[in-house]
């Protein structure tokens, strides 16, 4: 097994399930010769020729919409915005069309697409090239979503992604690109999209996490660890959306404590669902305050750095977290 | 008042080899026949409605012509039918039945559509191509040239025949001229153009959009203009005239299969009811345009046509009345007695996630 970056990984199943399947193609601003702006889509042109890897007009919703109709035309398509920012203006064929399409018709046509968007801070993106919008999303049932920590999972999630007859939505954490490393399989594999994963474990506190703050929890349980000897369990969430219930309570049965971190904004976000399932299916095993650390309620990340900074959770502050927690 | 006119001039020019001239009196009946029925469905929704019978209708009426025609230009139940709620007329010639219709108006489990999920004339067929349309204006614009960018795709992957009459060859969006004002509209048609796609758009212009006129909706004159400026080409037409309609649609069908590219149709119309079973008309336009506008009906037009070619008479007129009658009362009974979708599938949140080894 050789080491890839997340995008590496990310490519790499792109470039395979273009390969397998005939079906499969890709649209989206500067994918082309380009490769994409963060040359997510690099070489796939060259590739797989311009039929099969297409550069859009600068026009969000019909990327989506064009996905929407290819998919229901029986074709693959894979949609990349160029950033998450970027997605309102398809808001409308995602959440009113794609999303509601299968239970629209009763079940009779299917929308299969994969709509990729970079997401997340901590890059000096400022408002607009920073957003993470998984809450936003995670309310409109037809949707999966998925945001992979890993290259393993990148890969295979997204190679699910593409195979799944849903729409799917797949962030991925563009600090992570290049600075997350890891073990790939060269050729065929999945991850199913669904259950989440156990990416450390331990006794004492269950974090909750995905993308790129699950390797700032996996960085922070390591610290307690050595600090504190405190024994901290993350879960990888891995899947936003269908939510696994079974999945997040079963950690909690063990520990009795939950953190949940994400760079989203606090109010109505992912944690709150978490904080919900633990408390109404898991009262009984409840030995502390629910907690959540995520990105303060203004709009986006500053772009100035001092600012951007105390905005995004980091392992320091989730290791300040785990430690309160692990006291009660 | 609200004007229509068509400038004729410029339709003299294909004058001579007009499409419509070689179909036949069957055929011709056969187009009669899904105005007729679509009509005589539409004046029964009405009438349930008013009885408290169903909660809602929109309606088709006034539309009949350019819808049939564009069915009948198309391979019907196979090129993809991407339709908006005034299709009716259209969805019957595409293979609808009557009771079909009536099993939405319902809400029934039966309605093809999206059993009973969605408001009624929200069509949807998936084994005649008709795509599932929401209630957002303009949505099915993008996804169809969505559609026909597969259908292009398809062939160039030889993934299908582009010989294959079996296989959808193009794909035929429909929509009114108010609608075109979204940017759906708008993106989708760039897109239909940029990839010279196998793409019709049928703009039904009935002058409003609930109560909104056309000249707060656009500063030109035809939507058809409009298509110059994505490199799709724009057609005007009476869309009262059936066999003028028919011709329009069979040009843009032919620029579509034979790889020509995306043709905009708008078709000239009217709708002399409200808007739907919630509108009032009265505040927005006057009871003489609209009595104007219901001595250009199509349906009655066509029928002096047909009447003055000895393809139809009166005995036939009655045979067709009556035929229409009875698959009125027959489909409204069935809908009627039809059973409710049941409950808990319906909110059952599996529902809505397609099954993955589907
Ligand atoms: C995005 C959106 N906004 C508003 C509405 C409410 N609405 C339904 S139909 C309609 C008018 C449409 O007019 P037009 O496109 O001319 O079609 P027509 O009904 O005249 O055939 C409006 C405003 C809607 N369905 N969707
Ligand atoms: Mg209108």
């Amino acid at each position: 097994m050789a080491t890839k970056t997340l995008i590496e990984a990310i490519r790499e199943a792109m470039d395979e399930e273009l390969e397998n399947d005939p079906r499969v193609f890709i649209t989206g601003e500067d994918v082309g010769p380009r490769g994409g702006v963060f040359r997510a889509t690099m070489g796939l042109i060259e590739k797989h020729g311009p039929e099969r890897v297409v550069d859009s007009p600068l026009a969000e919703l019909s990327i989506i919409a064009i996905g929407i109709g290819a998919a229901m035309a029986d074709l693959r398509p894979i949609c990349e915005i160029q950033f998450a920012d970027f997605i309102h203006p398809a808001m409308n064929q995602i959440m009113n069309e794609a999303a509601k399409m299968y239970y629209r018709s009763n079940g009779t046509w299917t929308v299969p697409m994969t709509i990729r968007a970079p997401y997340g801070g901590g890059i000096s993106g400022g408002l607009y090239h920073s957003q993470s919008l998984e809450a936003l999303f995670a309310h409109c049932p037809g949707l999966k979503i998925v945001i992979p920590s890993t290259p393993y999972d990148a890969k295979g999630l997204l190679k699910s992604a593409i195979r799944d007859p849903n729409p799917v939505l797949f962030f991925e954490a563009k600090k992570g690109y290049r600075a997350i490393k890891g073990e790939v399989p060269d050729g065929d594999y999945t991850v199913p999209i669904g259950p989440v994963n156990v990416r450390r474990a331990g006794d004492d506190v269950t974090i909750y996490a995905y993308g790129m703050m699950a390797h700032y929890a996996v960085e922070a349980a390591n610290m307690v660890a050595e600090q504190d000897g405190i024994a901290a369990e993350v879960v990888d969430v891995r899947t936003i959306l269908p939510v696994d219930r079974e999945g997040i309570l079963e950690s909690f049965k063990k520990t009795g404590k939950a953190l949940i971190i994400y760079e989203d904004n606090l109010t109505m976000g992912y944690g709150a669902e978490v904080a919900a399932i633990l408390s109404d299916e898991g009262f009984e095993y409840m030995d502390g305050p629910i907690r959540r650390l995520a990105g303060p309620d203004v709009p986006s990340v500053p772009y100035s750095h001092p600012v951007q900074e105390a905005f995004m959770p980091s392992p320091k502050k989730i290791a300040d977290a785990i430690r309160e927690i692990a006291e009660y | 008042m609200a004007d229509q006119s068509v400038d004729l001039q410029a339709n003299a020019a294909s004058e001579q080899a007009r499409p419509s001239d070689s179909l036949s009196p069957e055929i011709l009946l056969e187009m009669y026949w899904y105005m007729l029925l679509s009509r005589r469905l539409d004046e029964r929704a009405w009438i349930l409605h008013r009885q408290g019978r169903i909660p809602f209708h929109i309606s088709g009426m006034g539309h009949e012509a350019c819808q049939v025609a564009a069915a009948f230009a198309i391979n019907r139940g196979v090129d993809y039918v991407h339709p908006y709620y005034r299709d009716l007329a259209m969805c019957l010639a595409v293979g609808m039945s009557a009771e079909e219709f009536m099993l939405g108006l319902f809400g029934k489990a039966e309605d093809p559509s999206s059993g009973g999920r969605q408001m009624p004339s929200h069509f949807s067929h998936r084994k005649l191509n008709i795509l599932s349309m929401s209630s957002p204006v303009a949505t099915q614009v993008p996804q169809a040239a969505g559609l026909a960018f597969g259908i292009k795709y398809r062939i160039a992957q030889q993934l299908q025949d582009p010989e294959d009459e079996t296989q959808p060859r193009l794909a035929l969006t429909s929509l009114g001229e108010g609608s075109t004002s979204q940017g759906e509209w708008h993106e989708g048609m760039n897109w239909a153009g940029v990839h010279k796609l196998p793409f019709i758009c049928l703009v039904e212009n009935n002058i409003y959009a609930i109560s909104v006129p056309m000249h707060q909706q656009m500063a030109v004159p035809n939507v058809a203009d409009r298509a110059a400026g994505y490199g799709v080409e724009g057609i005007v037409v009476d869309g009262n005239d059936i066999l003028a309609s028919y011709d329009a649609m069979v040009r843009a069908r032919d620029r579509a299969y034979s790889g020509e590219g995306p043709t905009l149709v708008e078709a000239k119309t009217y709708r002399p009811v409200p808007h739907s079973s919630d509108d009032d008309d009265r505040s927005y336009r006057s009871r003489d345009e609209v009595e104007e506008w219901k001595r250009k009906d199509p349906i009655a037009r066509f029928q002096q046509y047909l009447l003055d070619r000895g393809i139809l008479d009166q005995n036939k007129i009655d045979e067709y009345e009556a035929r229409a009658k009875q698959m009125v009362n027959q489909s409204q009974s069935y809908a009627d007695e039809a059973p409710y979708p049941e409950i808990a599938p319906s909110l059952d949140p599996s529902s809505v996630y397609a099954p993955v080894d589907k």
